[in-house]
This record gives structure tokens, sequence and C-alpha cells, in this order.
């Protein structure tokens, strides 16, 4: 195979990483739908589509590398890449701007009508008589049971800080590859993950707190449905991130990359900017208000 | 100018083979090609489009005469919900990810997709999740009945199927969103220099919005469906009231997410129409730059306009206003769009080949289901129309007449560059005529039975509904049938037709693709075709 990286963009031949993913896919998916529907052997067959999943991404990503450090890649593929990986964000956006959306919408129109505002006046009148409406609610029927909430300026304030922290470490850790200077870019990159790990921490930590100590579970109605389903899917969406930031430290130590040529790097830094973006609406609008 | 010299192959490059692959799963399985891809597209939505058409065969089997003859009414449900989750998911939505594959890159003087990995796993996902979505059908509880768009509290009492159809729409959405990102990034990025945006041709331009709003979309409906499902397996209360949720907030969420889909599947037919109408009127595009313009209008419109799904369900005065109104504005960029059709024709030389046939049936029938979509505008009137057969017969109207007659004008219109062959013109005229006449008798009584008041999803009705019901399924198992005439036409054109195409296939036709040889080489442009006047498809100094 010539490898080279001139005007020519580069088409790759079959690869068989896509049909192995989808069969991990379908494996997960099917399990997932098998299991809540009280299959127990479902759990174990989940486990075995992640592990397919995880074998496809190792094979499909290693021979991007592979192609990527062998100078096979021009201008115009990496521009690709990088639209995808912009528009894969915007995708992103969108699924928690569906959640954001949950929440605005309740707490400006469904919970207040059900509190008898507007045209709900009857919807409390004889529903749900003697609701008052006020946030946070377990809704009318209080389902869940009585709940306190997680004050702002406790672990969710030390965690806005840990993550606009790991945005500035992650940022010193660009300039560092630019000025290729690979042992300040490892630290910075070190400190990133394990500042993403920590936040990782604190977060289930809370978790924890809330189901235990302060009755404040998923079934909270619909302040439980929603603060859980956004830090949540968020959580998920840091603990993803701070793994990508592992491999790209582990893909640095091993001297990939170059003060040119990084777009591996920037990508999982433009997802990790992103989670640190969600965060802050989160602190704002889950916590604050 | 030349056709064999625009695709000058570069020998140095060992990763541009010029044939396809020999063994069979290096050609289907492991393919990263586009043409390939948009095959393997094109087919599989053919398949559902029959799945999906024999489902409707059922549903006006059981409507051809009042009362209860064929099937149980909870398998009637599962046949409506069934029937449009595949048709919008399975065969629409996919047929034009395959004209996206196979033309895109042709018609911008690309080699190939941008990720041409991704887009093979964008493919391969959907015979999977479609295999999940059907095998809920044999379970005990039978398949999803509570209708496509899945409205709690209905859709929690699913049983069995339910989880099983919530983690189907997981893996579609994620093939689209997958499919719409190769989209955007090989329209941005793999224009062959000198193609501006603004010399692109419509099916382009049409495909890059429409992709555009499928990653907006397409994610907010993983999030609703994701909410069911923990509504329904995880004690969380989105859609209960007793718990402070609303159900209402569902149909918010879904048709934020659901308008925009109906123009996902008619935008593109839009663009294949606009290419169409030119070739066969022999005359530029009418106002291409308005067009676009329109286009984009639309696709913005379609973000601000979907609580007109909701007029009955209990929404504040200035709501509805305001969504009726927005509604409405929609008819402007639609009536513009019609316009600049209807005046590319005049005065034009018109030959009527079966594309041309088509597309002049699009613009007819389609504005049909604008117009009735209209008067569905109007909420002091759609409390009347709402859950009738006029709301069936509206986006039939749209769907059908509309998005698959295009997907069959571009299908008849391509086709011989594809395969290399003609098609049989004889045979194709019959398929439209019949398709045409057919697909009127089909979906035109339903306007008088919803006016009339017949409710939608019933199996059974009162008997002042029988006449036109069974007008209606008459037309339907005519329609239906027919389609076996384009499989034939089809099937012929790729194994049997004898008749060679030239490059440009037909005499008016204009746009990079038909510089290339008829059927094109494996890897379409391995270097960028030059860009001018007798390579743009609309832009001025084409003509």
């Amino acid at each position: 195979m010539a490898h080279h990286a001139d005007d020519s963009y580069y088409v790759p031949h079959g690869t068989k990483w896509p049909i192995i993913g989808s069969l991990g896919m379908i494996t997960l998916m099917a399990s997932a739908a098998f299991w809540v529907n009280g299959s127990v052997t479902a759990p174990w067959t989940f486990l075995v589509g992640a592990m397919i999943l995880i074998y496809m991404m190792f094979g499909w990503f290693g021979e991007v590398i592979r192609e990527s450090e062998a100078g096979m890649y021009n201008a115009q593929v990496d521009t690709s890449f990088r639209m995808g990986m912009m528009w894969f964000i915007f995708s992103e956006v969108m699924f928690f701007a569906c959640f954001f959306g949950v929440l605005f919408y309740v707490r400006n129109f469904s919970v207040p009508w059900l509190g008898g505002e507007g045209t709900g006046a009857f919807t409390n009148e004889i529903l749900w008589q003697g609701y008052d409406a006020v946030w946070p609610t377990g809704g009318p029927a209080e389902v869940g049971g009585p709940f306190q909430t997680i004050p702002a300026f406790g672990i969710p304030f030390l965690n806005t800080l840990i993550l606009l922290t790991s945005g500035f470490t992650v940022t010193m850790a660009h300039h560092a590859l630019k000025k290729d200077q690979r042992g300040k870019l490892v630290t910075w990159l070190l400190a990133t993950v394990i500042l993403g790990f920590v936040f990782v921490y604190y977060q289930a930590y809370e978790y924890i707190h809330a189901y235990q100590d302060l009755g404040l579970t998923l079934g909270s109605g619909i302040y439980g449905s929603t603060f859980f389903m956004l830090t949540g899917f968020h959580g998920m969406h840091v603990t993803l991130g701070a793994i990508m930031l592992l491999v790209i430290a582990i893909r640095c130590m091993r001297g990939h990359f170059s003060p040119k040529h990084h777009f591996g790097f920037e990508a999982v830094a433009w997802y990790w900017h992103f989670v640190d973006v969600v965060w802050l609406g989160l602190f704002i609008f889950v916590y604050v208000y | 100018m030349s056709i064999e010299t625009t695709h000058s192959h570069d020998e140095s490059h060992d990763d541009h083979h010029d044939h396809a692959p020999s063994g069979f799963l290096d050609r289907w399985l492991f393919t990263t090609n586009h043409k390939d891809i948009g095959t393997l597209y094109l087919v599989f939505s053919l398949l559902m489009f029959f799945i999906g058409g024999s489902m409707a065969m059922i549903i006006r089997a059981e409507l051809f005469m009042p009362g209860l003859q064929l099937v149980e009414p909870d398998f009637f449900n599962q046949m409506t919900t069934m029937h449009a989750l595949i048709m919008v998911f399975g065969a629409v939505m996919p047929a034009w990810v395959g004209f996206a594959n196979w033309m895109i890159p042709m018609m911008i003087g690309a080699p190939d997709m941008a990720l041409p990995r991704m887009n093979n796993w964008s493919f391969w996902i959907l015979p999977f999740a479609f295999t999940m979505l059907l095998s809920t059908l044999f379970m005990d509880s039978g398949g999803p009945a509570a209708g496509w768009t899945l409205y709690p509290p209905l859709s929690l009492q699913g049983g069995q199927s339910f989880a099983f159809v919530v983690f189907a729409v997981h893996m579609m959405g994620i093939s689209s969103i997958m499919g719409s990102i190769n989209v955007i990034a090989t329209i941005l990025n793999m224009r062959a220099p000198g193609m501006t945006l603004l010399k692109m041709p419509l099916f382009v331009w049409t495909w890059l919005i429409t992709a555009f709003l499928l990653i907006a979309v397409m994610p907010v409906l993983a999030g609703a469906v994701t909410m069911l499902l923990t509504d329904h397996f995880f004690g969380t209360s989105f859609f209960n009231a007793a718990g402070g949720g609303d159900p209402v907030m569902f149909q918010h969420i879904f048709w934020f997410f659901g308008h925009p889909e109906v123009y996902i599947m008619i935008l593109p037919a839009f663009g294949v129409v606009s290419e169409i109408i030119p070739t066969f009127a022999r005359k530029p595009l009418f106002g291409y730059t308005a067009m676009v313009y329109a286009t984009a209008s639309i696709a913005f419109l379609s973000f601000i306009v979907w609580a007109h799904h909701m007029f009955t369900v209990g929404m504040p005065l200035t709501g509805e206003l305001f969504f009726m109104y927005a509604t409405m504005l929609i008819a402007v960029p639609t009536g513009v769009k019609v316009f600049n059709w209807v005046s590319t024709m005049w005065r034009g030389s018109m030959t009527f080949e079966t594309p041309m046939l088509f597309a002049i049936g699009f613009v007819v029938l389609f504005t049909i289901g604008g117009l009735s979509g209209l008067m569905l505008a109007i909420a002091a009137v759609d409390l009347q129309y709402h859950d009738t057969y006029f709301v069936v017969a509206h986006f039939h109207y749209v769907l059908v007449p509309g998005a698959v007659f295009a997907l069959m004008a571009g299908t008849y219109y391509w086709l011989p560059k594809w395969t290399g062959h003609m098609y049989s013109e004889k045979w194709g005229k019959i398929h439209f005529w019949v398709s045409t006449i057919s697909v009127n008798i089909l979906f035109f009584p339903q306007h008088y039975l919803g006016l009339a008041g017949m409710p939608r999803r019933i199996p059974d009705y009162s008997t002042q509904f029988a006449d036109f019901n069974m007008i209606s399924s008459i037309g339907g198992f005519i329609f239906g049938a027919s389609q076996l005439i384009f499989v034939g036409v089809i099937v012929h054109c790729v194994y049997k037709s004898r008749k060679a195409a030239t490059a440009q296939v037909w005499e008016g036709a204009r746009g990079l693709e038909w510089t290339l040889s008829s059927p094109p080489p494996y890897h379409s442009f391995n270097t960028p075709p030059p860009i001018n006047a007798s390579t743009v498809a609309h832009a001025d100094e084409a003509h």
C-alpha cells in the first residue's frame, strides 16, 4: 500500500467494523429490551453486546489511527472528520435541548396548570383540589413521597469549579501540544482526566446521598425525573468524555499527534467543552433556580 | 464536452480501484462505496415499501365493508401503527438516503461520500432495527398498537413489544443521524473546485437542508421515547400528571420532531422534481435562487409549527393562534415552489417520458395535499377535522402521490444512469397511469369520509360510510397491485434490458452526473471535474 497524503481523497477499502458494530448494537439493544421485560439472561447478553461494541471501537479507531499516523489523510479528509464531529456534537446539543425543554415546560406550564393557573383552574378544582404548585414538586399526588433537594452551593458548585478548571487544563494541554512540549501536554491532559473522574465521583456521592438521606429518587415525581434524567445523562457524557481524554492521553504518551495534525485531540477537547457548557446550564436551571 | 475525458483515472492510487470487489460479502457487507450503499438503501426501502404496503392492504381489506370481517381490532391497530412506522422510517427516509448516496457525489464532482466507513454503518444498522421492530408482531402481546405517534398513556400500556419499539426507534435514529452527518460533510467539503453553493443542483440543496433537519430533530425523538421508557419501567413521571408531568408534553416533544420529519420526507422530493422538470421542459429551472430560499424558509418554519397537530388537546388561545398563523405561512414558500415548477414548464418544449409524468403528477397531487393542509391549519375548523379520515387523506396525498411519486420519478430518471440500460418506457407509462388513477380512487373519497365524520384508526364504521370506503379500498388494491409493475420494470431494466443508455440519457439533461458514463465508474470522480456552463445543472449560465 502506498502511504501518502497528496491531493487525492482517501476512500478506504471495504471494512468489517460497521457490521460488527451493528451486531453489537442489536445484541445490546435487544438485550436491553428483554432485560426491562424481566429476562434473567438478558443482562449477560447485554454485556456481550457491550463487549462487541467495545471491540468494534478498538478495531475501527485503531485502523483510523494507523492510517492517520501513516499520513494517508490529506487536509480535505481532516475537514470531513472535523465536520463529522461538529455535527455529532450538534446532535448531542439537541438531545440535551429535549430534556431542558421538558424542564422549562413543566416548570412554566404543566405544574402551574395543575396548581390552577390559567386554563388549569378546573383541573385543580376537580382533580387536584388543594394542590399548591411550588417547585420543587413531586406532583399533586406526591409520587415517590416527600424529598429534599440538593443545595446548589455545596457539591454542585464545587463540581462547577472542577469542570471549569478542567476546561482550562485541557486548553493548556492544547497549547503545549501546539508548542510540541510533550511533558506538559501529558501532565495537563492527565490533570483534566483526573478532574473529570473527580467530578463523576462527587456526582455519584451526591446521588447516593440523595437516595439514602434526602428521599430524592428517580421516582420523586417530575422533580426527581428531570433532576436525574438531566444530571444522569450529563454524568454519562462526562464519564465517556473522561475515557476519551484518557485514550488521547495514552496516545500522546505513545508519541501520536503533531503540533499541526491532532484532530483526535481537538475532537475530544470540543466534546469536553460541550459537556462543560451543558453543566453550566444544569447548574443554573436545575440547581440554582 | 467529451464524456470520456471527465473521469480520467489516476492510476497511482492503490485505494481507488475502478471495479467493485468480486466477493459477495466484500461487495455488499463490507462496502465503502457510495453507489453500492445507495443500492442497498434503495433495495431495502423497496422491500419495506412492500411490507408496509401489505399492511395497508390488510387495513383496506378490513375497511372494505362495515363490520369486523378479517382481523381483530387490536391487530388492526397494530397494522396502522406498524404501517406508519415502516413507511416513514423504513421506506421513504431510507429511499431518500439511497438517492443521496447515489447522486450527491456524482452531482458535486466527488469520488465518494466524505465518510465512507460510517456510510456503511448507517445503512447496516437498519436491517437489524427493522428486524427487531417487525419481530414484535410475533410476540405474545403483538406489535405496538398505539399509533406511530406513540402517545402516552396508551403507548405505555403496550406490553412486551413496547421496549423493543423504543430501542428500534433509537437504532433508526442513530442510523439517520450518521447518514445526515455524512451528507452534510459531503456537500460542504467534497464539492469540486468551482462548484459554489449556488451552483449546486437543487436535489443537493434540498438534501443539505434535510440533513440539517434530521440532525436537529432525531435526537429529540430519541429523548422522547427514552422518557416513555423510563416512565414505563423506571418510575419517572414525565407524562404522568399525578407526579407533576403532562401527557400533552409528550405530544409537544413528539411533534417538535414530527413536523420537521414530514419535511424531511418531502424536501428531497422537491429537489428531485426540480431536477426532472427542467430536463423534460428543456428550459432552465425558473427561479433557482428562489427555490433555494424557499426550501430554507420551509425548513425554518417547520420548527415553529408543531402544535398544529394538537389543536384539540388543550392549549392556551395565544398558542392556537400562533401555531395557526405560522402554519399558514408555509403556504408562501411552498407556493413559490409550485409557481416555479409551473413557470419552468411554461412554453417549454415538453416531452412526457415516465419521470416527467410522475413529476407532473407530483406537482398536481402534492398541491391537493398542500391545500387540504391549509384547511387543517385553521384551528377553528380543525376541531372538526381532527382525527378524522380527512387528515388521513391529507397526509397520504402529500406522502404517496407526493414523496413516493417523487421517489418513482427519480428512479425512472436516474435508472438508466445507474444501470446503463433504458427501462421499458411503455411499462413505465402504464405504471404511471394505473398508479395515478388508483391513488386518487384510493385517497380522494377519504376526504369526504372525514368531512362526514368518520374517525381514523377504527376497524369498523357506521353504514353511511360504506360506499366511499369500498371505493377507497378498491383503489387501494389496484394501487398496491400496480406497484408490482414498478418492480417488474426495475428488474427488467437491471437484468434484461438490451437498450444501452447514453451518458446524457435525456436530451435536455444538465449537470455533472450526465457527464459520466452510464453506468458510471465505480468511484465517481477521481479527479475533480471542471465546473463550467456545460456542467452546472441550473445556474443561469447553464442554459
